[in-house]
């Protein structure tokens, strides 16, 4: 929930405030959560992105007149500089909150315990089929790849040469997993998956009081800084 | 009390062939019935007709009845068929649900969809799971299992959700002797002593002549053949169905071509 409240709210607060907030509270739950190496991919992948903002808002901010140094043609802005920044920093909060829910909850335990709470078994089974499509893709890709290699398909080289053996390895990728989506409608059927009764919760996690109030006190939060944000009521805020 | 097919036609939606033409079997509690026939004869299609999916879910034509302790599984919802009938696809991994990250928790995949007590949940996923010689690898991730251990971990699923009827679609087609007979054990316990009525396709007519009671032979779509295991196992016309007899049989008739005083097994 911090992570969640988080990122939104690194989002929808302009200004420096909200992203120093943000990043208060991000760095002191990794720091708690003993997950602050583990984030460093996180902020890792975000680097291309970031390098556009500030290359893009730092040189070319419409309307920006307060130039740093001309250089011919190229002429940078403070304004632009700044939005930049704050835009980097703001994709870094959202990057290190996401990487908060990531590293600190099992995507298994989220969707036992969203079930638990009442999400329907329709919107449980996208959620964790989703998570886990990724690493099968992969694996079958592999299969298909060493497949194709065992008969002679070279995968190996130049783009060109790459480029051209990308159609028999996504031909039976895609028409395979297009195949399997019968087979495994038909199976959930087979395992009573459209029963109309609520699903056996299997575990249940441990929840105080403390833990809940301050759920609902981060939505309040939430709640309170869109709505002040979105009234303009904040703008007195750095 | 029984699973019956009544003259059943059925053609997969888009063609005009029948994949079943003129299909009547029945199967009763605590029997195993056996079918045998070419790849392309309509095993697969038998199976899903048999179970209630075709074409419940996946469309085509049915003509004549299947009935399930009764009930058409035309009219009936699929869940109402799922805990009658459970059946275990030709290809484990279609089968496993894709979410569980563990074995145990895919086989209660089923029994959690029926919104059972976790008491009997845990109780049943424990059954079948024990039944299969699973419980060394409860915790492992179904992702990564070989196919043989899928295929399994699949029909524990399947055994986990305790229908009165099960049909198998070449249960073991991945499976080594070792978990071959580790399937047939399990199997002749749910017939035996469940009193669970059992349709099996399988090539492997050694499993057959193990398990089954009855088996009928299947040639394109059609039951050409229908008789007690024993007997039809030692049919002649085998061969041209493209079926092969079990092992003793073509054991005892190699020795026969080479002049050894075998008795004729045809009854």
């Amino acid at each position: 929930m911090i992570a969640v409240v988080e990122a939104l709210i690194a989002f929808v607060l302009r200004g420096w405030t909200g992203l120093a907030v943000v990043l208060a509270v991000v760095i002191a739950t990794a720091v708690v959560a003993r997950i602050g190496r583990a984030m460093l991919p996180f902020v890792l992948a975000t680097i291309p992105l970031i390098a556009s903002i500030l290359l893009i808002n730092t040189f070319l901010y419409p309307g920006a007149t307060d130039t740093i140094v001309r250089v011919g043609p190229i002429a940078p802005t403070w304004t632009g500089l700044e939005f930049a920044v704050q835009a980097a920093l703001r994709v870094v909060a959202f990057a290190l909150s996401v990487a908060v829910l990531g590293l600190t909850t099992r995507p298994d335990d989220l969707v036992s315990d969203l079930e638990r709470r009442g999400l329907g078994r329709r919107a449980g089974f996208v959620i964790s089929a989703t998570l886990r499509t990724v690493p099968r893709v992969i694996q079958r890709a592999r299969e298909i790849t060493d497949a194709q290699r065992a008969r002679g398909l070279d995968t190996e080289g130049g783009i060109v040469r790459r480029a051209r053996g990308i159609v028999p390895l996504a031909g039976p990728l895609i028409f395979g997993a297009l195949n399997d989506v019968e087979e495994q409608t038909m199976a959930l059927e087979a395992r009573g998956f459209s029963a109309p009764v609520r699903r056996t919760v299997l575990r249940t996690f441990p929840d105080s009081p403390g833990q809940s109030a301050l759920r609902w006190v981060l939505l309040g939060v939430l709640v309170l800084v869109v709505v002040l944000s979105v009234t303009g009521r904040l703008g007195f805020l750095p | 009390m029984s699973l019956e097919l009544r003259d059943v036609r059925y053609r997969y939606a888009g063609t005009r062939q029948p994949a079943l033409d003129g299909v009547t079997l029945t199967l009763e509690p605590g029997r195993v019935l056996g079918i045998v026939g070419a790849n392309g004869a309509g095993k697969s299609t038998l199976c899903l007709v048999a179970a209630g999916l075709a074409p419940a879910t996946i469309g085509g034509r049915l003509d004549g009845e299947v009935l399930i302790d009764g009930i058409a599984t035309a009219s009936a919802r699929p869940h109402e068929l799922a805990q009658r009938c459970g059946i275990l696809f030709q290809n484990p991994a279609a089968q496993l649900s894709g979410t569980s990250p563990t074995v145990w928790e895919e086989v209660a995949f089923g029994p959690r969809n029926l919104g059972l007590a976790l008491d009997e949940v845990i109780a049943r996923v424990e059954a079948a799971l024990g039944a299969l010689a699973l419980a060394g690898i409860a915790d492992r991730e179904p992702d990564h299992l070989s196919g043989g251990q899928a295929q399994l971990v699949a029909l524990a699923g399947v055994l986990a959700m305790q229908p009165a009827y099960l049909v198998l679609d070449e249960p073991t087609s991945q499976l080594d002797p070792h978990g071959t007979e580790l399937v047939a054990s399990a199997l002749a316990d749910l017939s035996r002593a469940n009193g669970a009525g059992i349709l099996v396709a399988e090539h492997k007519t050694d499993l057959l002549q193990r398990l089954s009671h009855d088996v009928a032979a299947l040639v394109d779509g059609s039951v050409v053949a229908h008789a007690g295991a024993d007997q039809l196992l030692t049919d002649r016309r085998l061969d041209g169905w493209d079926v092969e007899p079990p092992s003793s049989v073509r054991i005892a008739r190699a020795a026969r071509d080479a002049g050894a005083a075998v008795p004729e097994l045809t009854p």
